[in-house]
This record gives structure tokens, sequence and C-alpha cells, in this order.
């Protein structure tokens, strides 16, 4: 039973899944004359978790914002299944790293948030708001506001709002990075929980190599400004038997290692 | 066994005095916080009483005699009458110009077009000193009771037009990006994100606002033609009956406050379910 899941995840990695997500030539100068990225080319596969990995100001966020389409960029497209897109869409919901709540708002609204732009009706939008809140494990919580909950808590929250609008594409901004770390793993752990009821393409940010190998199928690792893409690994670690045994997997340390030896060219 | 019980149950109920205890503990900051309160009004009327007795200046009288001639006021109705005088131009020019005044400045936050023709304005009548601009008022207003509205107007508007600027502009770039990304429209931004973000400190010009009018109307009650508490404060310096020179001020002093917390309290109740 377990296998089937695995295989199932499996079979759409290896051979040529179908992309999610095209990033084609991509070059980002902000007005200030900063080059963020340069002549960036990248295919997310679907139903994959994604991270790009880089030093910190080498342009991930930058990256993750024009495929959210909140920025533009000064060269090349992005084309979310297969269609090229200008803005924000349905499609792809996003997760900040500073949560991004509305501290004026309880949790139930802040998840339904999403759904109360798009005009759905009250007690439809909280309906699915509640199930959402719960599948992140905050039953309970629903009438409380952000400044009674711990970072971590305030995430869910903001994953559970991503959830809420049923994209197929989450893209997460190093969602876990402001969080201490006992509260991160575990956050880890349920995040990849939770992929394997939600089935959805995930575009990770971090800048943490032991999150990047923990969390993803596929490594995207940026170079230095102006970014650009250095190499591409896929960790291959198995987490549908013990998600907590895949930190101990020699597979795991082998390739945090292999990463920090390509990262380390990159610091001066 | 009877004494075990009977200890068990002291035990209990020492636990339950222990709660209670809490509970005591807890409430006890408030209770200091009543009580410092309390010291600082002391030391400064005590000041204020024993400054009055060497006495300071023959025209400055005890924190006691003031308080008599307050009472006074307040039991023979001068008080009401003249609150009653100089309460028309502050509210008539509160209304006029809070409005107006937070239109203006959550336009100017959301348009570039209009801050860049008004900002320039607001700061500078911000900075002017009011008391300067009367004669000009007078000159182009006369000094009825118009002339006093656009004094309240004047001191006031600038504080809360900036504050609601300084509101919409202060709004978190992140939150912007999570209406943008859940594909709020512009409106529904600006009424689901912008405003309830800077409301705060719209409030908080608000009520700053209040204060200003008050000193708005009190310097055009003391410099345009003598009404209301001005009245009551030139009249009793010339002839010079300090202690109610002094409770008439200290009456302005005690009706701002007032004011300024009311508004704060409805503030809460009515805006602020997370707190
Ligand atoms: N709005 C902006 N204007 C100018 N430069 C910016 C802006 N945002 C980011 N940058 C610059 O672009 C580079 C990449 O930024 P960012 O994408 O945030 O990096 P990362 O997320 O990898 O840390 C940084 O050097 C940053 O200083
Ligand atoms: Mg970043």
């Amino acid at each position: 039973m377990l296998n089937t899941v695995l295989s199932a995840r499996n079979g759409q990695a290896s051979g040529t899944p179908e992309a999610a997500v095209q990033v084609e030539g991509i070059g980002k100068r902000y007005p200030g004359g900063v080059e963020a990225l340069k002549d960036v080319t990248l295919d997310f596969p679907a139903g994959e978790l994604t991270t790009l990995l880089g030093p910190s100001g080498c342009g991930k966020t930058t990256l993750l914002k024009i495929i959210a389409g909140l920025l533009d960029p000064s060269k090349g497209q992005i084309r979310v299944k297969g269609k090229q897109v200008h803005g924000p869409g349905p499609d792809r919901a996003f997760v900040f790293q500073d949560f991004a709540l509305m501290p004026w708002a309880t949790v139930l609204r802040n998840v339904a948030f999403g759904l109360e732009l798009r005009g759905v009706a009250k007690a439809e939008r909280e309906a699915t708001a509640r199930k959402y809140i719960t599948e992140v494990g905050l039953t309970g919580f629903e009438q409380s506001y952000p400044h009674e909950l711990s970072g971590g808590m305030r995430q869910r929250v903001g994953v559970a709002r991503a959830l809420a609008v049923d994209a197929d594409i989450l893209l997460m901004d190093e969602p876990f990075a402001s969080i201490d770390e006992q509260t991160r793993r575990k956050l880890q752990e349920d995040l990849l929980q939770l992929l394997q009821i939600e089935k959805k393409t995930v575009i990770f940010v971090t800048h943490s190599i032991e999150e990047a190998v923990y969390v993803s199928d596929q490594i995207v690792l940026l170079s230095r400004r102006p970014g650009t893409v250095s190499r591409i690994i896929r960790p291959n670690l198995d987490h549908s038997t013990d998600l907590e045994a895949a930190r101990r997997d020699k597979a795991y340390l082998d390739c945090v290692d292999e990463i920090w030896q390509t990262l380390k060219q990159y610091l001066v | 066994m009877a004494d075990r019980t009977a200890a068990s149950r002291r035990g209990l109920s020492e636990e339950v005095a222990g709660a209670g205890g809490h509970q005591i503990v807890e409430r006890v900051p408030s209770d200091r916080q009543w009580l410092w309160r309390l010291i600082s009004f002391a030391v400064v009327f005590g000041g204020w009483e024993i400054a009055g007795r060497i006495p300071v200046s023959p025209s400055f009288p005890t924190f006691s005699a003031t308080i008599v001639a307050l009472g006074e006021m307040l039991l023979d109705g001068t008080l009401a009458g003249a609150y009653a005088e100089t309460v028309q131009p502050l509210i008539l020019g509160m209304l006029l110009c809070s409005v107006m005044a937070v239109l203006f400045g959550v336009g100017m936050g959301l348009s570039r077009t209009v801050e860049w023709f008004s900002l320039p304005i607001f700061i500078i009548l911000q900075a002017a000193p009011m008391a300067a601009l009367i004669p000009l008022i007078t000159f182009l207003y006369g000094i009825g009771l118009t002339a006093k509205v656009v004094a309240v107007m004047l001191m006031s508007a600038p504080i809360i037009v900036l504050n609601s600027y300084k509101g919409i502009r202060n709004t978190s770039p992140s939150l912007l990006d999570m209406s943008r990304s859940f594909m709020a429209t512009r409106r529904q931004q600006i009424v689901k994100i912008i405003l309830p973000s800077a409301s705060g400190l719209i409030f908080a010009g608000l009520r700053l606002g209040v204060a200003a009018g008050v000193t708005g109307v009190v310097l055009a009650e003391l410099l345009i033609t003598p009404t209301g508490v001005g009245d009551l404060i030139t009249y009793y310096r010339s002839v010079a009956e300090y202690p109610h020179m002094f409770a008439s001020i200290l009456s302005i002093i005690i009706f701002s406050s007032v004011a300024v917390t009311l508004l704060q309290r409805a503030e809460t109740a009515l805006f602020r379910p997370e707190t």
C-alpha cells in the first residue's frame, strides 16, 4: 500500500515528467541597476517538490515572485501548464516568509481570505477553511488572532490559506526560515505528509541545505548574483516508510555533503 | 482517617486560597498602576499647592484655591455656559474637517498625483505657528463663528491628514503582495487590506486632531473675540481673580483629555476585536 504511494510519486519523477511550470530565459534587473537573475531556464515537474537553493541575495525570492506574477521579468517568460502567464492566477498560491497574515482577522478569516476575494459565499468559504485548518492541525484555533499564535502555528495558517484556494502550484518563500529549529523539523515533516494527501506542485525556496535535501524531489542550486542555475540534484530519499528515518539515511547525508561542496565555491 | 480527611481538606482549601492568591497577584499590576497614577497626581498637585503657598508669584493661586474656584464655577453654571459656547466652533470644525481630512490623507497615500501637489501644503501648515495665522483668519473671515471654525480646522486638519497618509503608506508590503497573489482587485486591496491596516494611525490622527482642535478654539477665543472659555480666562485675568482663571485653564485640560480618552475607548470597542 505504502509502496504504491511511493511508486506513484516516483513514477512521475522518473522518465520525463510533464512540467507544471516552465521558466524560460528569465532575467531580472531592478530599477536601481541590480541584476538579480540572468538567463534562468528551468522546468518544475508536476506533482513534485522543487527547491530553489542558493546563498542569500542570489535572487531566489525574485524568481519566485516572477513565477507568482508579482514581479515582471526584464527578459524571458513563464509558462504554467504550457500557457504563458503575465500576472497572478488561480493556479498558483503563495506562502510568505513573514506569514503575511492580517493581524485584525481571525485564523478562520485569514484562511478563507483567498476565497473571500473570489466572492465565495461566507458559509461555503468558512466550511472550506475549516477543512484546511484541520488538515494543518489547527483545530480549535479558528477564532484566535495571529498574535495569539506561535510562529509555527502562524505559518500553518499561511499554508492552510494557500491550500484553501485549491491552486495546483504552491510557491513557498523560505516558509520556515523564521521558525525555531525543533518546530521547523516538525513543520517539514507535516508538510511532506500533507503533500501526500494534496497532490501539489511545490516550488520551495530555502537557504538551508538540510531542509532542501529533506523535503525535495529536485533541488536547483543557484549561483551567486546574478542568479543562474548552477546544478540540479535529485536526493531520492524514501519518505514513504518513516519520515524521521530519512534524516539518518546515508543518501541524505551524502546529498547534504555534495551540495555543500558545490555551494562552498560561492562563498568568499 | 478523620484527621487525614481534614488535613487533605485543609490542603485543598490552601490550594484554593493559593489559586485565589494567584488571581490577586495578577490583579496587582493594575492596582499598582492606579497607585502610581495617584502618586504622580499627588506630587504634581502637592507641588502646585506648595508653589502657590510660597507664593512663586502673586498671581499664582494654590491648588486648593483653584479647586474651590472650579467647584464654584461648576455649581453656578459659569463653566456650563462657557463650554456651551466653546464647543460650537469645535464640534462644527471637527465635523467639517475630520471626514475630509481623513479622505484627503487616504487619497494622498493612495495616489502619487494627489501626494505630489498636496503633501507640501500640509507639512507647511503643520509646521506653521497658528497664532501667527490668526490675524490672517480674521482678515479673511471676520470675527464671528466662521473664523473660529476655520481656526479649529487649520489646527486639526494637518495632523489628521498627515497621520492618515502615513497610515496608508505604512501598509506592510508583504500584505499587499499577499492580496495581489490571491488576485484581489485594487478596490478589494484598499477596502480589505490598506484601510484596516491604516486604521490605527488614522484614529491616532483623529485623537491628536481633536486635541489640536481644542487648542485652536481656545486660541481663537483668546485672540479673535472673547467667548466661552477664552472669555472666562480673559475676564478673570483682567479682574485679577487668579484662582478662577487657573480653574478655567484646568477645565480645558480636563475637557481635552476626557474627549481624547473617550475617542480611544470608542475605537477599541468598535474597531479592535483582536485586543
Ligand atoms: N525591490 C528591489 N530593488 C532593488 N534591488 C532589489 C530589490 N529586491 C531585491 N533586490 C536585490 O536583488 C538581489 C536578489 O534579491 P532576492 O531575490 O530577495 O534574494 P534572495 O531571496 O535569494 O535572498 C539582492 O541583491 C537584492 O538586494
Ligand atoms: Mg529571499
